[in-house]
């Protein structure tokens, strides 16, 4: 056995609104930069739609992933090592820009600049590949919320695998948004095409980089990569993905994508699995078998053997608690909610889905029935056939069983929590029928429906301190003692990064006891710091100027009331 | 004249070979890439570049025998003048076809699909004009001379002229008087050669031939334990403090 740590995402797709805040965040984060322009390591979609890039998901023209060979051996997608460097030279199943679509901005200099005229001026769409005059007939989000209608969405490569009746209902059924990243795979198949090695998975976290130094721009990872989350700077030459923002998750705090969800649908944790296992639970035979194998590589943190392990293959404490007090292992291990993204990719991906009820509670619903009744609900699961075999189509190979699992358990966790908020008589049969306790099912709720920040987010930052101690070596000062006339403005952010040590800033959990304390950068006018640190209450109001004094007291009061029912 | 044109350029040209490949590989691995244009454009890049690729690979070997192997060794293996002419010509042709070709499609694309017009920079203009001149030159020896003109022995002059460079006893006099298309071939080769290093072309020196015994997935520790390990220091980064 082999143990090593991942850190993984789950996401409640339940509670995505689709506002795309994760999906910009992202972009000004990491991909504002000529050259990425159409590269979106962040992306929402609307399902069923085409996705992002068009149709992506269609293996038999793209060949992301893996296959099993007749032999059952477990191949590239895209053909032997040695198929691949004869292509090198014109990958053939390489996207182009086009596919995902042409970055375009507009002429917005024409509206102030143009001479007076009858008309008013316009900005016209200028591409931003070739820096002439476009027209925009495809964007990251054409399809969104079902746009173009079923010409566009009958397009969509999983509804082509549902049965023909779909094509003809679903828009009275059915419609969900899908956040995505990349998977950061423990059988990353990017990493497994790149002729240079250059993409890389940390040991320490199991995050896939791509090394830019190394990488020669052969692009045979975007091939590789199924879901397409690997993206080519035509600019530079090299090949970018989605980073979990290694910098932000290396001192304790969450990634961008996670940190700015609207909806509070992402969690973020560790998990601890075996690496030995991982490619023999990849060559299972049937595709249907992929997302059991899978659960079956994660180890149970709270078996003294896993921990003793862990402790032997050099991993800290913290990390250890932080796999124990996981989210993650309980949405996808516990209660089983969470299922994989496209497990028949046998990349073993590591960023889970809770599927979405709420359309079916809506369906249910709108024809008068009592959306949120235990027998409605579990009868709307099976007859609203169509919904949960494309769910399974996404999430379990086509599996019905395991969606149908998730959905019931969900719908359980709504009756019975109805009834604890209504003073109903709590049923336990409703606990029983998906195989949990009450106090189980209650466990759930709270991490699904009230979780707070810290509890969505089990970030172990022990790697921080390291950081901390590496910076210091870089640019430190020996004047750096704290509070000296050195003092960098690397502890001040370090500081406010080690969320679970002492948070100057409000950042750090969801109601923090001493929000007056948070750092005010509005304060700031460059040359003194007076107002800009945290104020200790004794000489607040000499120091407090505008914005976080009273207001936020009073606010600590509503939200500490707020409290998750136990 | 003759010394400059077959002694000292050629020594320059050889030196800026080596030395800039090894100053870029240590300065610039963020630069090293084939800056590929397929992104923009696949239709004829799937078409033009196995061409020119694979013909260039072939007319690299041709020259590895040609220029490379001395008269007398062929000959030693029994190899007749007569039977290594014809394979010269035609193995020459066929290959020098393909990358003709293939190099046609590829410039013809590289003007004509704007996205990718619009990503060629001044260097690989240059490095353009330079590569065609030599290809089509060298192309113009192998049918022009050969076929054409009744053939002429490259083998008596340029490349023991050529091998003389390297065993450090350079006779510049075999250049002399040889026909204009083989001088002026020679000649543009070395100014590439002597231009390469700081060109995409450094791309043929990253050949991937290592991926077919590598495990596929690579893992990697954080760089925590040996921070300076970095043989260069990033740009941004000050010494480290004396304590």
């Amino acid at each position: 056995m082999k143990l090593m740590a991942q850190l993984a995402m789950v996401m409640n797709l339940d509670k995505c609104i689709g506002c795309h805040t994760c999906s910009v965040t992202c972009k000004q984060a990491w991909t504002n930069r000529s050259g990425v322009e159409y590269a979106w390591f962040n992306n929402v979609e609307t399902r069923p739609g085409q996705g992002y890039p068009r149709q992506y998901q269609d293996q038999q023209r793209w060949k992301g992933g893996w296959t099993l060979t007749k032999r059952g051996r477990l191949t590239l997608r895209s053909g032997s090592r040695f198929k691949r460097l004869l292509n090198i030279f014109a990958n053939p199943d390489l996207p182009e820009v086009a596919d995902y679509y042409e970055p375009w901005t507009y002429d917005y200099d024409n509206l102030l600049s143009a001479p007076q005229m009858d008309t008013t001026p316009v900005a016209r769409p200028i591409s931003l590949i070739t820096g002439e005059d476009t027209k925009i007939t495809w964007g990251a989000n054409w399809d969104d919320d079902l746009g173009g209608g079923p010409e566009q969405i009958g397009r969509d490569p999983v509804l082509a695998k549902v049965s023909d009746k779909v094509k003809l209902e679903f828009q009275q059924t059915f419609m969900f948004y899908l956040p995505r990243i990349c998977e950061h795979c423990l059988n990353p198949s990017c990493a497994a095409s790149c002729p240079s090695g250059a993409i890389y998975k940390r040991s320490e976290d199991g995050i896939v980089l791509v090394d830019q130094d190394k990488c020669r721009g052969w692009r045979q990872c975007v091939t590789g990569c199924p879901y397409k989350k690997i993206y080519f700077n035509h600019k530079t030459g090299k090949a970018e993905k989605c980073t979990f923002c290694y910098p932000r998750v290396e001192v304790g705090i969450p990634t961008v994508c996670a940190e700015t969800c609207v909806g509070r649908l992402r969690y973020i944790g560790v998990v601890f699995y075996d690496a030995d296992a991982v490619l023999a639970a990849a060559s299972v035979r049937d595709d249907k078998d992929l997302y059991p194998s899978q659960l079956g590589v994660f180890l149970n943190p709270h078996d003294p053997r896993v921990v003793a392990e862990a402790e032997r293959a050099g991993i800290s404490q913290e990390w250890i608690d932080a796999a124990q007090a996981s989210p993650i292992y309980k949405l996808i291990v516990d209660y089983q909610v969470a299922l994989p993204l496209h497990p028949e990719y046998r990349t073993m991906p590591m960023v889970w889905y809770i599927p979405p009820l709420s359309p079916m509670v809506d369906a249910l619903s709108s024809t008068g029935h009592d959306g949120e009744d235990p027998g409605n609900l579990f009868g709307a699961i099976d007859a609203l056939r169509i919904p949960v075999e494309y769910l399974a189509e996404l999430f379990t190979a086509g599996d019905v069983g395991p969606v149908r699992a998730s959905l019931q358990r969900l719908a359980a966790m709504r009756a019975h929590m109805r009834q604890v908020n209504l003073g109903e008589p709590v049923d336990p049969e409703i606990a029983e029928s998906v195989r949990l306790t009450t106090d189980e099912i209650e466990a759930m709720y709270r991490l699904l429906a009230i979780a707070k920040y810290e509890h969505r987010y089990v970030i172990p930052s022990a790697a921080g301190s390291d950081a901390h101690r590496l910076d210091a070596l870089a640019t430190g000062c020996s004047l750096d003692s704290d509070g000296g006339p050195g003092m960098t403005a690397f502890d001040v952010m370090d500081d406010k990064f080690h969320l679970t040590q002492q948070p100057a800033d409000g950042n750090g959990v969801a109601a923090p006891a001493d929000k007056e304390r948070r750092i005010n950068l509005l304060n700031w006018d460059g040359k003194s710091t007076n107002g800009l640190f945290a104020a200790t209450p004794a000489h607040r109001p000499h120091t407090n100027g505008a914005g976080n004094g009273a207001a936020n007291e009073a606010a600590t009061e509503p939200e500490s009331a707020a409290e998750p029912i136990r | 004249m003759t010394t400059l044109l077959w002694l000292t350029l050629p020594y320059v040209a050889f030196t800026s070979f080596v030395v800039g490949h090894i100053w870029r590989y240590r300065h610039d691995q963020f630069g090293w890439t084939t800056r590929s244009s397929q992104s923009h454009e696949g239709r004829l890049l799937r078409l033009g570049s196995p061409l020119f690729h694979f013909g260039l690979l072939a007319v690299l070997g041709g020259h590895v025998l040609g220029i490379g192997v001395p008269a007398s060794w062929t000959a030693a293996v029994g190899v007749s003048g007569e039977a290594y002419h014809l394979m010269s010509v035609s193995f020459g042709t066929l290959s020098g076809l393909a990358t003709v070709a293939g190099l046609a499609i590829l410039l013809y694309r590289r003007f004509t699909v704007t996205a990718v017009r619009k990503a060629t920079t001044t260097t690989d203009k240059i490095m353009y004009l330079l590569l065609s001149t030599a290809i089509l030159t060298g192309m113009l020896n192998t049918l022009g001379s050969n076929l054409i003109g009744g053939g002429y022995d490259y083998r008596a002059t340029v490349s023991p002229w050529f091998r003389s460079l390297f065993t450090l006893s350079p006779q510049p006099e075999l250049m002399v008087g040889i026909p204009l298309s083989f001088q002026i071939h020679a000649l543009v080769v070395l100014v590439l050669l002597a231009g390469w290093p700081y060109t995409r072309l450094v791309h043929v020196f990253s050949a991937p031939v290592g991926y077919l015994v590598r495990p596929y997935v690579v893992y990697r520790t954080r760089d925590v334990a040996h921070p300076g390990s970095r043989r260069y220091a990033r740009a941004w980064e000050t010494a480290p403090p004396r304590r």
